[in-house]
């Protein structure tokens, strides 16, 4: 990727100055405020993270190729799952789509210059960056393998290595989380253009709002956790380890009390882009606006108070299982209200198949089954025998895989022409969208039924009976990984050959797509106002009656 | 062909796996349900509503009332029924026999240790009678672990410094899968073993052979006075500590005014951390045992006090 920065500086014919090409030289973006460009610095270092992550859990996947590991020897195993949980979650996944998409996206909506903020939101990008470095030494020199959950005592007594590191990682990019929350919802509240009211905005920014309340009030529990994890494996100080005189649960308590409510953080923004993605390409008001608005406030809200779920087979009482498990029902039905309400916006549109409404729909279908498996484990009789085998692993990549990452890169696709100014090969892209939903179904969904067999997951070896289940997987997960590397290749390739992309190529509403691609630095020559609903797309009977 | 290389369901071994199955299957059926009904209705809408020219206009639609009702309701009708039907099964899954057999886990980085009553011990294998419910009281020596028995549904972490416990009542003899469920450090994956359920001519066949070993109680009896606890805990109200006949699942008032139910995590508690129970009548001078005897002498001596008749207790 290192490449890609002189590349955008080549403005595409008769576009005039904008963004990319107003200033040069690496100065110009490590010291830059424009939330554009920090929105591509983000970028660049997730793309990094997500293909540390992913060489992981491919190198994983070999390993499981055969019952006694293919590859590798368990303890180094342990230390692969262990990089690939934690770049995953904590450095890819949380800020996927808030920090790229919404950095870039959320001033360019709601008709602004640049965030609240400008020099917090690069201070951010910065703590993050010294972040995923912590993090990255702690993996790639082999120091951790504690898995991402970093479950005590295991983490803070037993395991060897760099844990306070990863941890400290976690920590430090946990600040950047917050700095961009609160940036996202001043911006919200303060910053909207005349006439966007709060029912006109994009469904994106309900979205990126929602994400931005559990950065604020969730991240500071995670990163109380590491700093009492730290607190223990370095000073003994008896927290969690029982025979320090701490509570070995007490961990798990605080660590999914953040770490329930982050599943939401990856999955929102993910729910906000495909809103906008199944507008644009069905050329269609979206079906019950304020439902699917409300159902992200209360998607947010709910995820707080569900963490116990994770917890039904530790010994918690069956009154707290009880409890968790009817809140954990209750967060169902809003996601199931956003699922119908997609679907109800392609009755009577014009759809259009080009790549970004391909995984718009991939979104749907593999969120769907991922929301429904849900409800395995929501239930407490079946969550028993389910809990801690590859049935949980599928069921979470169902949701953050098929979900969060198919809306990343749907939305990628969407607003690239938009962030570059440049349109890329659509046939590769639909081939691509299709790869990636071949390769993943076929390495995921295998590992429901590996699940419900009772292997458990983070094994490095395993009884025969269950090899060829996994090698349908592993070889799943090598045509995912080929899907993945295709929009790497034809993206970078576009910024410089692909053909000018003009504002608004998909013919789509949002004031992002009333200003030039790439935009003017200020983003707006003239600041819009706002005198319609969000994705006013005319319909048949308006022209007819004039 | 392939379809035989392919399991698609574990053993059901246990009284609880077929309730558990029922459920699955339920489940199952609801979320085929749902996927085939949003695929097929997308699928129809893609082919349908597919834009045939570039400067096409869609009809308008408008939002329903009575669409957005029928979706909330629904499915929170469906999610009502799943969470009364998953909680009553998970609570009467919960509660072992009170004529269980008892059988003691200790878990370690990565062995389980399993001891029976009678005293014979196992490592990595657990020999039980078929037809018989067993509750497993199971504790760690050092990090988290799960015991987990995929044929028989039942799966419970192993956590150090307190008791947990599940039970289970084998349907059919075989051998099947013992499993830790939790990451447990280099070696988890390897920490796996055979639980073997046999007739219970076998299974009293299988106890007698071997070496022959104390019986828990027993060796709890001799701990009990080795380590001197027979010198304060005599009778009610005669010594400087309580009595400890039939003191086992009776409630117990503490200093503070708390009762408590005499269990095994109390049991424990007050043999390695004394002080952190105090008793009305009583002054906090016994000595913590903590770091002195291990988990398996310290269910030993659970053992033992559990066994003690009320008959020696005087109940004032």
């Amino acid at each position: 990727m290192s490449t890609a920065t002189p590349d955008l500086h080549s403005a595409p014919a008769g576009s005039g100055v904008n963004y990319l090409n107003a200033s040069y030289g690496i100065r110009s973006w490590l010291l830059t405020t424009d939330h554009k460009r920090i929105g591509l610095l983000y970028l660049v270092v997730i793309t990094f993270n997500f293909f540390v992550g992913g060489t992981a859990a491919v190198l994983m996947r070999l390993n499981l190729i055969e019952p006694t590991g293919a590859l590798v020897e368990p303890s180094t195993y342990n230390k692969l799952f262990s990089i690939h949980g934690i770049m995953m979650v904590f450095f890819f996944l949380v800020p996927s789509i808030p920090a790229t998409l919404g950095n870039f996206l959320i001033p360019l909506m709601i008709g602004a210059r640049d965030v609240a903020f400008p020099k917090l939101n690069l201070l951010s990008w910065y703590v993050f960056v010294a972040g995923s470095l912590c993090a990255l030494v702690a993996v790639l020199s082999g120091g951790v393998d504690t898995g991402w959950t970093f479950y005590t005592p295991y983490s803070s007594t037993y395991s060897h290595g760099l844990v306070v590191l990863a941890a400290l990682g976690v920590f430090i990019a946990g600040f950047s989380s917050i700095l961009t929350g609160l940036n996202f919802i001043v911006t919200i509240h303060k910053m909207r253009a005349p006439g966007m009211t709060w029912f006109r905005l994009p469904l994106f920014i309900w979205a990126m709002y929602a994400t931005s309340l559990i950065f604020v009030l969730g991240t500071p529990v995670i990163a109380i956790t590491m700093f009492l994890l730290g607190l223990e494996r370095i000073f003994h100080v008896g927290i969690f380890d029982p025979a320090l005189g701490g509570d070995p649960l007490l961990f798990q308590h605080l660590f999914w009390f953040y770490s329930h409510p982050a599943v939401y953080i990856m999955i929102l923004p993910g729910m906000g882009v495909v809103s906008e993605l199944i507008t644009a390409f069905s050329r269609k008001k979206i079906f019950g606006y304020t439902f699917v608005a409300f159902s992200s406030m209360g998607i947010a809200v709910i995820s707080f108070i569900v963490w116990g779920h994770h917890m039904f087979v530790t010994g918690q009482s069956i009154y707290a299982g009880l409890v968790f498990s009817a809140l954990s029902f209750l967060v169902a039905i809003p996601s199931a209200i956003k699922v119908f309400n997609w679907t109800a916006t392609l009755y009577k549109g014009s759809i259009s198949y080009q790549a970004p409404m391909l995984y718009a729909l991939g979104f749907i279908g593999l969120f769907t089954m991922g929301g429904l498996t849900g409800l395995f484990l929501a239930s407490l009789a079946t969550d028993v025998h389910l809990n801690g085998t590859y049935f949980i692993v599928a069921h979470f990549h169902y949701i953050m895989v098929g979900g969060a990452v198919m809306a990343y890169l749907g939305g990628i696709h969407f607003w690239w022409p938009k962030i570059s100014g440049r349109l890329y090969p659509d046939l590769w892209a639909r081939f691509a969208a299709l790869v990636v939903f071949i390769g993943f179904n076929l390495t995921f969904f295998p590992q429901f039924v590996l699940g419900y067999l009772g292997m458990p997951r983070r094994y490095a070896v395993y009884p025969a009976e269950f090899q060829v289940l996994n090698v349908m997987s592993s070889a799943g997960a090598s045509i995912l990984g080929i899907g993945y590397l295709i929009p790497l290749v034809y993206l970078i390739w576009s910024m410089r050959y692909g053909p000018p992309a003009g504002p608004n190529p998909w013919g789509a509403k949002g004031l992002e797509w009333t200003t030039p691609s790439p935009p003017p630095t200020e983003n707006f020559e003239e600041m819009p106002v706002v005198t319609e609903d969000a994705y006013n797309y005319p319909t048949a009977k308006a022209v007819r009656h004039g | 062909m392939a379809a035989a290389m392919i399991p698609l369901q574990p053993p059901s071994a246990s009284t609880i796996s077929p309730g558990v199955d029922q459920l699955y299957y339920l489940l199952t059926g609801i979320t085929l349900f749902f996927s085939v009904l949003i695929f097929s209705i997308i699928f129809y809408f893609m082919v349908k509503y597919r834009r045939r020219s570039d400067d096409e206009l869609p009809e308008e639609t408008h939002t329903s009332m009575f669409l957005e009702l029928a979706w909330t309701i629904i499915p929170s009708l469906i999610c009502v029924v799943l969470f009364v039907w998953a909680s009553d099964l998970y609570v009467r899954n919960s509660r072992p026999p009170a004529a269980s057999t008892e059988i003691f886990v200790i878990g370690k980085q990565w062995m389980w240790h399993i001891q029976h009553p009678e005293g014979p011990r196992e490592i990595d294998e657990l020999h039980v009678p078929v037809g018989a419910p067993v509750k497993v009281t199971m504790t760690s020596q050092d990090v988290i672990h799960d015991f987990y028995i995929p044929a028989f549904r039942v799966k419970k972490d192993v956590l150090p410094g307190r008791y947990t416990s599940l039970w289970f009542q084998p349907t059919q003899t075989g051998t099947f899968h013992l499993f830790c469920a939790q990451y447990c450090g280099a070696n988890h994956s390897q920490m796996i073993g055979w639980v073997y359920v046999m007739t219970p001519a076998d299974y009293a066949a299988w106890l007698a052979t071997g070496e022959k070993t104390e019986s828990m109680v027993q060796e709890g009896g001799a701990l009990y006075t080795r380590l001197g606890c027979a010198t304060c805990h005599v009778e009610e109200g005669a010594g400087r500590a309580p009595s400890l006949a039939g003191i086992y699942g009776k409630p117990e008032k503490l200093a503070g005014g708390e009762t408590r139910v005499v269990d095994e995590n109390l049991m424990r508690q007050a043999i390695l951390d004394p002080n952190s129970i105090p008793l009305p009548n009583y002054a906090p001078i016994m000595p913590t045992y903590k770091g002195q005897i291990d988990e398996e002498q310290v269910l030993e001596l659970i053992a033992y006090v559990k066994s003690l008749g009320p008959q020696e207790r005087n109940d004032q």
